[in-house]
């Protein structure tokens, strides 16, 4: 057996296989691209919400975010996927089902770091952009938004990395991603390649290192970088 | 709501709760050691072993749980390691939050100041008892709050498990509602037991933080 075949790569270059498994890839990434855009416009929203005083307001974002601290996302899956179709009797589709979730997940945690963000700016901040004579939009554009865009950016960063490893859990309420390829792929050349489990849940560990270290990298730098 | 059928699936949910929390358990403890370690190698640069508990600590943090599990669980026998289900769990969770622990273990002794140690020192200090008085009541208090987080996100990721058929409440609550179309009542009794699994770390965690913040020094929140 050549080293391919040692290593179970060598299924990757039969047929469309290597093309399959992208295309799954896609898949996962689709998913979170569009979570990972509702979760920054509906955090930036749910953040502003949180600060608010209104003590019905405390109440409602204090629930939704222990919602989103600590239950499980596939547990979340498992109600969005086969409770919505019961109690509604709506027939929503499995990609579908972990776009809403990942977004109600990503909107409550997007909008406790927009909040710890806004909170973090000291009032003197305010109060010598107010002595300098600048009125309320230049405050906040000169000086309020800058400041917490800082702090915000790396922790979203953050959040982007683990929406994307989250979406791993797709398969398991069945969305064709890249696992489930993987697992197709693997099955199929059970007896021409059985070293295909390394090959293939290598290649799949690998695009997922791939995908996120680059953006956590990216993440700590900011950080770093504007930290203070 | 059919309260009888749910009186009826308990006891396989209640035995599937064991079964995670069993798995999350040994897991977190396996990690606290691996973050304990790894966060001392990389603290003290331990030539050649930093490097590695580096490439480590990257790889595991940026993968899934999930696809870390399945290579573990079908590509080791492959090379003549078996490994049963649960074995592969209890070790795929403690590799999982080893990584993470490391990071906050790390962060929390890089963030006590050097005044800190000059100061001990200064006093007459031996290293001993810098470490024991100084260095780690303020590390733990900086790491505590990213310590249990670790803690509450590796109990959610135990979600993850039915992946390689162990029998999770993730497992019975999809079994149930394939074989009853108890749908409602299935879902109801996993909310349930997550709640109790992790809802008593999250409130003793917010407690804890709150207690140990006044052990820090120096501006608040700092």
């Amino acid at each position: 057996m050549d080293l391919l075949g040692l290593l179970g790569l060598d299924v990757l270059l039969k047929g469309t296989n290597a093309l399959r498994l992208l295309g799954g890839l896609w898949v996962a990434v689709r998913v979170s691209l569009i979570s990972v855009a509702f979760s920054i416009v509906g955090g930036l929203l749910f953040g502003i919400f949180m600060t608010w005083k209104n003590p019905l307001a405390k109440v409602i974002s204090r629930l939704y975010l222990e919602v989103v601290r600590i239950m499980p996302q596939l547990v979340l899956l498992f109600i969005v996927f086969f409770g919505g179709t019961r109690a509604l009797g709506l027939n929503i589709d499995a990609e579908l089902s972990a776009i809403i979730v990942f977004s109600f997940w990503g909107i409550g945690e997007m909008g406790d770091l927009v909040r710890g963000a806004l909170e973090s700016i000291p009032k003197h901040q305010y109060e010598a952009a107010e002595a300098l004579g600048l009125n309320r939009a230049q405050m906040y554009r000169h000086v309020v938004i800058p400041l917490a865009v800082r702090r915000l950016i790396p922790m979203s960063i953050n959040l982007v990395t683990r929406m994307i490893k989250t979406t791993s859990l797709i398969m398991m309420i069945g969305v064709v991603e890249v696992m489930k390829v993987g697992q197709q792929i693997i099955e199929a050349n059970r007896m021409t390649s059985p070293n295909a489990v390394f090959g293939i849940y290598g290649i799949i560990l690998l695009l997922y290192f791939v995908a996120c270290w680059p953006i956590s990298k990216l993440g700590e730098h900011l950080e770093r970088k504007w930290a203070a | 709501m059919d309260f009888a059928a749910m009186a009826e699936y308990m006891p396989l949910f209640i035995e599937a709760f064991w079964l995670t929390l069993r798995i999350g358990l040994v897991g977190i403890l396996g990690s606290i050691l691996i973050g304990l370690v790894v966060a001392m190698v990389v603290h003290f640069k331990v030539p050649v072993l930093k490097q590695i508990a580096g490439a480590y600590v990257e790889l595991f943090r940026n993968t899934p749980l999930l696809i870390q599990l399945f290579f573990m669980y079908f590509a080791l026998p492959r090379i003549g390691v078996p490994i049963t289900a649960e074995a592969c769990g209890m070790l795929g969770l403690a590799l999982l939050g080893g990584a993470y622990m490391a990071e906050s273990f790390r962060s929390g002794l890089e963030a006590v100041e050097s005044i800190q140690f000059e100061s001990a020192l200064a006093l007459g200090m031996t290293r001993g008892q810098l470490m024991r008085h100084v260095v780690l009541p303020q590390a733990v208090t900086l790491s505590i709050q990213s310590f249990v987080a670790n803690i509450i996100f590796l109990l959610k990721e135990t979600s993850v498990f039915s992946a390689i058929s162990l029998m999770d409440l993730m497992f019975v609550a999809k079994d149930l509602i394939g074989l009853y179309y108890k749908t409602t009542e299935c879902l109801v009794l996993l909310v349930i037991f997550y709640l109790i699994m992790i809802l008593p770390v999250s409130v003793l965690g917010t407690y804890v933080e709150r207690r140990l913040r006044h052990g820090s020094f120096g501006p608040a929140g700092a």
